[in-house]
């Protein structure tokens, strides 16, 4: 049998465009365990309540998912300072992020999950656009637009937010508390209202991850338990905090698992991103583009 | 008390507990009994690891499938040798397998420690946080391979047919399933007693302390800390191995439930993960409240419970029940061990 060269480019593309949607789903992980060292477990689960409030809202009043996200932004933004709060004075501040900290958002994770499911049922929900059922082809290849546009967001996300890392005085500030609180509170910055707007941004980017999550395929409440693995390896393998590396790994795995799934069948892809994560732990701790 | 008295005297209140069990002649209490002593043993397990080291297992679920699907292997063995192996081996085979439960038990519990062995060693010289994220994703990836494992049933799941008869004279099999379970609690509630006071446990808690400064004075940190996810994985791979007999059948989404998890971290963390009464209170407690909220309410309210009490507990009362006795009821001068509340230094 010839080696089937359209369908392994189809599958290629199919991958960077899943990639860049992963990098939409991990920039806030990155900065919340890459840049924060928060280890925030449960940031799938607010990607599905993303998901959930485009779809409520795209249900009742046919407004576009993404631009639901967009209005939404303001309100995670705000749930995650909420989130943080709690956290800075349950936890970092006595020193028990550790053990403690980890087990707190687990429990979110596993309390927002359950919610759903009473809430919503087990059900599959989906949203409706123009784009969503529209394919681009040339010749051979095909673009569903429902990749592409998560795809062009994602990127515009990603690189807006580095963006902001590096021009502006509190994107830097953000950079720095990864480095020395101590120093930052030193140039009369405040490291906790530094961390609580980072943390902040990090829950904001999972309503847009939420609405392109929707976009792209179906979702069901425990949905967001897949994407654990995935997203902590992408922040692994990109190198922890830093937002080229997570887009260059987002990619990586995008391409792998799509291979994987067009080759071998979907039922393993979820397996590619744990072996992604056990030989970078393993061989490369430090990530691609680690510090 | 020593060790073996410990076991002995638990034991008897053990054996006189299910006597009187027994008396009241009810098989429900067994069957919702069961799912407590199991809770019990994963919340034990659980603590060895995460109460005396101080690292966070989000994988409970995955460590308590590989015991239970051990048992669905040894169940489904003697029909695969009749099929592809010749005669005499098949006899041979099929004669040996399917083996007692208490052999599945060790079964169950030599091969989840064996993954509890390789995953620690792959994570464990890297912060501790890695750990618990590797945790988390093997339980997704050990789904997808026995999902896509034809011979256990796949993501269709597998049938398993108890045993005609039972070993024990006089009971029957969801008693006897319990009484196993009831004398598997009683040696992993015997073990991590024992840990605690031992030479070990002196190890495992410089461990959770203070990592650094327990390296630089000569604690085998690395050793100890693979001691313990080995013998963590195992009594979880214990607890999961009767369970396919218990069930009947057993399917992925089932074995690798999510409330495994939850509960195995809910249950020490509320009852207190200094000391092994804390996972035995915790999960006596939980499990309880949750076989009363599934069948009064429903099973998806319970679950529910036992998260928001994990979040409250953890923000609220961080040494768990235990703790909050000790603060009202401790003597001023025999202040609890609040070591755990130091185990962040090791992630920094």
């Amino acid at each position: 049998m010839d080696f089937p060269v359209q369908l392994f480019i189809n599958a290629l593309i199919a991958g960077i465009l899943l990639g860049g949607f992963y990098a939409a789903v991990t920039v806030g992980i990155s900065i919340s365990f890459g840049i924060l060292d928060i280890v925030n477990i449960a940031h799938p689960a607010f990607i599905i309540l993303g998901s959930y409030i485009a779809y409520i809202l795209n249900q009742r009043f046919g407004i576009d998912p993404i631009l639901v996200s967009i209005l939404v932004l303001p309100l995670f933004y705000y749930l995650g300072s909420v989130v943080y709060q709690v956290y800075y004075v349950s936890f970092e501040k006595r020193g028990q992020e550790a053990l403690r900290g980890l087990a707190f958002f687990f429990g979110l994770l596993f309390v927002t999950e359950v919610i759903l499911i009473l809430v919503f049922g087990v059900d599959y929900r989906y949203v409706q656009a123009g784009y969503i059922d529209t394919t681009l082809r040339f010749s051979f290849l095909d673009l569903p637009m429902r990749m592409v546009v998560p795809f062009a967001i994602s990127m515009a996300l990603v690189i807006g937010l580095q963006l902001f890392l590096t021009k502006t005085f509190t994107g830097r500030a953000i950079m720095a508390v990864a480095q020395d609180q101590l120093a930052l509170s030193l140039m009369a910055a405040d490291p906790i209202k530094i961390k609580r707007i980072a943390f902040s941004i990090s829950i904001a980017t999972a309503a847009i991850a939420g609405a392109l999550l929707i976009v792209i395929q179906p979702v069901e409440p425990s949905v967001g338990r897949e994407y654990i693995g995935r997203v902590f390896a992408i922040c692994v393998l990109g190198g922890m905090g830093s937002l080229p590396g997570t887009v260059i790994a987002a990619l990586l795995l995008g391409i792998v698992e799509s291979i994987t799934s067009t080759f071998y069948g979907p039922s393993w892809a979820p397996a590619v991103a744990f072996g992604f994560l056990l030989i970078t732990l393993a061989v490369r701790p430090s990530g691609i583009l680690g510090r | 008390m020593r060790t073996w008295q410990f076991f002995l005297v638990s034991l008897a209140i053990a054996l006189v507990g299910f006597a009187a069990a027994r008396l009241l002649k009810n098989d429900y209490l067994f069957f919702a009994g069961y799912v407590v002593l199991q809770f019990i043993v994963l919340a034990t397990a659980w603590n060895i690891l995460g109460g005396y080291c101080g690292y966070v297992n989000f994988g409970s679920a995955a460590f308590f499938a590989i015991g239970a699907y051990t048992t669905v292997v040894m169940t489904k063995l003697p029909a695969f040798a009749n099929r592809h192996l010749p005669e005499g081996l098949a006899e041979i085979i099929g004669s040996i397998t399917p083996p007692p439960i208490p052999i599945l038990i060790l079964l169950g519990g030599v091969v989840a420690g064996l993954v509890g062995l390789g995953t620690g060693y792959l994570t464990l010289r890297l912060r501790g946080v890695f750990f618990a994220i590797a945790t988390l994703a093997l339980a997704v990836v050990l789904q997808t391979l026995i999902v896509n494992w034809d011979f256990v049933g796949g993501s269709r799941g597998a049938y398993v047919i108890r045993p005609a008869t039972v070993p024990v004279l006089g009971i029957n099999y969801i008693e006897y399933l319990f009484l196993v379970m009831l004398v598997l609690v009683v040696v992993a509630l015997t073990v991590a007693r024992a840990i605690e006071r031992s030479r070990l446990g002196y190890g495992f808690a410089t461990i959770r302390d203070d990592e650094l400064a327990a390296e630089a004075s000569g604690v085998p940190t690395l050793k100890l800390k693979l001691v313990a996810t080995t013998l963590s994985g195992a009594f979880m791979g214990m607890a999961g191995a009767p369970f396919p007999y218990y069930i009947g059948f057993l399917e992925p989404s089932s074995a690798f439930g999510l409330s495994y998890a939850v509960n195995a971290i809910a249950m020490p963390m509320i009852g207190g993960t200094t000391s092994w009464v804390g996972p035995l209170l915790g999960a006596v407690l939980l499990g309880t409240l949750q076989q009363l909220a599934t069948v009064t309410i429903s099973s998806a309210v319970s679950l529910l419970i036992v998260g928001l009490l994990l979040v409250f507990f953890v923000i609220i009362a961080p040494n768990g029940l235990l703790g909050l006795w000790h603060d009202y009821f401790g003597r001023k001068d025999e202040k609890p061990t609040q070591a755990t509340d130091k185990a962040a230094v090791k992630t920094s």
